[in-house]
């Protein structure tokens, strides 16, 4: 909304925090955005909450009290079950409006940013994408989000003055969450989804988890990824028993998605995913610009290649020069040494 | 049907360079082109043109050079481009951009379903399709990696999740934004650029879709960047690790090791 007045302005208080939901568990990200969001709140003094929609999320009270927030704001209902973004907004923003909240944070996941941007234009608020970044502005009391922008190339710093509240995804893996309190407990309401907020305009039919073969780049402190170098879908086995040994996920160029080795939801890069690993292991990959976007911002990055010169091999804090077909075994037997 | 495709001109990264000293990509003075998931819309668009009959319309809002990437859209086989352009559009944020083609959409009437990238390579932020949905108050399905089935009523959309994915059931009207794995985009023809060449591409102005100037440009969004500075630059020093692959691993591993990572 328009707050464009000191007035406007105070009448909207605490720190929200939009739950990753899935399968009815709230997810890890939820609890780095608490830690996040706790900071935030003790910055304003002011109360953390964590709105949680799904189905059998209520199960999730003391979990959400355990990790920081001050109120527990459930929307428990089987309608829930399955991603249905218009519903979750339409319930969101009825939310929004009866309780004010003043910041709005939610993870930049494939949910968290079909869900949001929907929430902020009905609710006339401004949106911050992908924050690596958030605190609060000692003078205006505003809240100052800072993101990355042209594929991690430059580092915007973004405020929404006159409008509340302000709302901002989040970036997995960049916030730390506290340490779970059992001890820690809060307030918690329960509200309802209204007649005709879900199913109004789509029917989830089918929903596919892939337990066998994890993806979740976002989410991995380790990513092991391949590239053309690979030469097959046999060689990404290879990869996945180093990302398996070091509990990581594996990752592709486009060159290796397109050649039908791993499936696309793998690609890091421009036209795939940006991830932020604590460690990226390039295999195989050259490191062509449009793969670099989607990964230089990991911390530690590694790079085996037959080539020692190439773009990978310059950027990496660790270049390995070597056929990886005989690197990653000896990686292996090195690793289960000790 | 009706399908509008909204194309945004991006700068082209594959001009880009490395700087030896930062370690980070340098994209000063390079050409702008059609932001890369904004090929796949189109062809998807193209595509349910070829098997059911529909007008494919590109919408760009951009400077009047934009009209580029409508004509190359018409040369891969969209009827027709609309740019949006005008002064009082520059400085949108998401919010503002989002409203100004969603007027477009209802200027250019009857329109059955909006295709959007997933997302613009150079703002980043994704937020704009379910913006335009929202503005509209039309249904949305975002990171779409096929549309199974598309009839005149309604169809299936496969959304991409980081564990999976799911297969809705969606009403028109209704705005998707795609992923790559959707097509492979068709190469325009020669004859296809030529002719695209010579359509007139007519310019809207606010005032010709009927946008409100309270909430475009500057002044209409709600987002201000503040401030923008490079990223931290990375480590300079590359640790080369050369010799038996035994010795390599090893060496390797130690490092990972002290250094906490594994
Ligand atoms: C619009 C656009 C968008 C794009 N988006 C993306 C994107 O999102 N992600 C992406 O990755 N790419 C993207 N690309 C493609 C990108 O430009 C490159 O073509 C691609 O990244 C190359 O993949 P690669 O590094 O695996 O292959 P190559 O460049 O062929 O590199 C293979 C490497 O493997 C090494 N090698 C070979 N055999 C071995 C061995 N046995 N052991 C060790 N090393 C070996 C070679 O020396 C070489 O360095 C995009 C391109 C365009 C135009
Ligand atoms: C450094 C920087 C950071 C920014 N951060 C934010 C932010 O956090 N929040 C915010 O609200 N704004 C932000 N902006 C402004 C934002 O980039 C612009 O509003 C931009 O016009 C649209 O956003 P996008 O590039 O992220 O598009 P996206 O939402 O990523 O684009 C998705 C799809 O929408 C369509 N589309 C987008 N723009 C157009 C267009 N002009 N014409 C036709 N189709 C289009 C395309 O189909 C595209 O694939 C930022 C700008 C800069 C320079």
């Amino acid at each position: 909304m328009l707050a464009n007045t000191p007035a406007l302005r105070a009448e909207y208080r605490n720190v929200w925090v939009v739950a990753e939901v899935s399968g009815g568990k709230v997810q890890k990200v939820t609890w780095e955005l608490l830690g996040a969001a706790r900071r935030l709140a003790d910055a304003r003094s002011c109360e953390l909450w964590c709105v949680a929609l799904g189905d059998g999320v209520s199960k999730e009270t003391a979990a959400i009290h355990g990790y920081g927030a001050d109120v527990a704001l459930i929307v428990d209902d089987s309608r829930l079950a399955r991603f249905d973004d218009e519903a979750e907004a339409a319930a969101l923003v009825r939310l929004i409006g009866k309780y004010r909240p003043e910041i709005l944070v939610c993870a930049a996941t494939t949910r968290g940013r079909a869900l949001i941007p929907r929430v902020a234009v009905t609710s006339n608020s401004g949106l911050t994408a992908d924050c690596t970044g958030l605190a609060i502005d000692p003078e205006s009391g505003d809240l100052l989000q800072t993101r990355p922008a042209f594929g991690g190339n430059i580092m915007a710093t973004i405020r929404s003055a006159n409008h509340r509240p302000q709302m901002a995804t989040v970036r997995p893996r960049v916030m730390n969450a506290l340490d779970f309190d059992p001890a820690r407990k809060g307030q918690s309401i329960s509200e309802g989804l209204l007649e005709g907020e879900s199913g109004a305009f789509k029917t989830v039919l089918e929903v596919f988890h892939d337990e066998e073969n994890p993806v979740n780049l976002s989410d991995a402190r380790f990513i092991v990824a391949g590239g053309r170098g690979v030469k097959g879908a046999e060689g990404f086995k290879l990869l996945r028993k180093l990302a398996d040994a070091v509990g990581g996920a594996v990752g592709a160029s486009r060159a290796a998605v397109d050649s039908g080795w791993v499936p696309y939801n793998h690609q890091v890069g421009q036209t795939g995913q940006t991830v932020q690993a604590t460690v990226y292991v390039a295999c195989g990959i050259s490191g062509q610009i449009q793969h670099l976007v989607g990964m230089q911002s990991c911390d530690y990055i590694v790079a085996i290649d037959k080539n020692p010169d190439t773009p990978m091999m310059r950027l990496a804090d660790a270049a390995v020069v070597g056929d990886l077909y005989e690197i990653i075994p000896a990686m292996l037997a090195e690793l289960a040494r000790t | 049907m009706k399908i509008v495709v909204c194309i945004k001109q991006v700068p082209a990264t594959s001009d880009a360079k490395i700087d030896p000293e930062t370690k980070r990509i340098v994209r000063e003075g390079i050409k702008a082109v059609t932001n890369p998931f904004d090929a796949y819309a189109l062809e998807e668009a193209v595509r349910i043109k070829e098997r059911l009959g529909a007008e494919v319309i590109a919408l760009t809002m951009g400077p009047p050079r934009a009209d580029m990437v409508l004509r190359e859209a018409i040369a891969v086989g969209a009827d027709r481009g609309i740019l949006l352009s005008d002064r009082a559009f520059g400085g949108s944020d998401t919010w503002a951009t989002s409203y100004a083609l969603s007027k477009a959409v209802e200027r250019i009437g009857g329109v059955d379903l909006v295709l959007c990238g997933k997302q613009a390579i150079d703002g980043d932020t994704a937020q704009v399709g379910p913006g335009i949905a929202a503005q509209l108050g039309w249904a949305q399905a975002t990171y779409v990696m096929a549309m199974p089935q598309v009839d005149e009523g309604s169809f299936t959309a496969k959304r991409m999740h980081e564990d999976g994915w799911d297969l809705c059931r969606i009403a028109f009207p209704a705005v998707v934004t795609v992923v790559k794995d959707l097509n492979q985009p068709r190469i325009p023809t020669l004859k296809g650029r030529l002719a695209a060449q010579k359509v007139e591409i007519p310019t809207w102005t606010a005032a010709d879709v009927g946008a409100d100037l309270s909430k475009i440009g500057l002044d209409g969004s709600p987002t201000r960047v503040v401030k923008t500075e490079p990223p931290p630059a990375r480590n300079k020093e590359t640790l080369r690790i050369e010799g038996s692959a035994a010795d390599c691993a090893a060496a390797l591993v130690r490092e990972l090791r002290q250094k906490s990572l594994v």
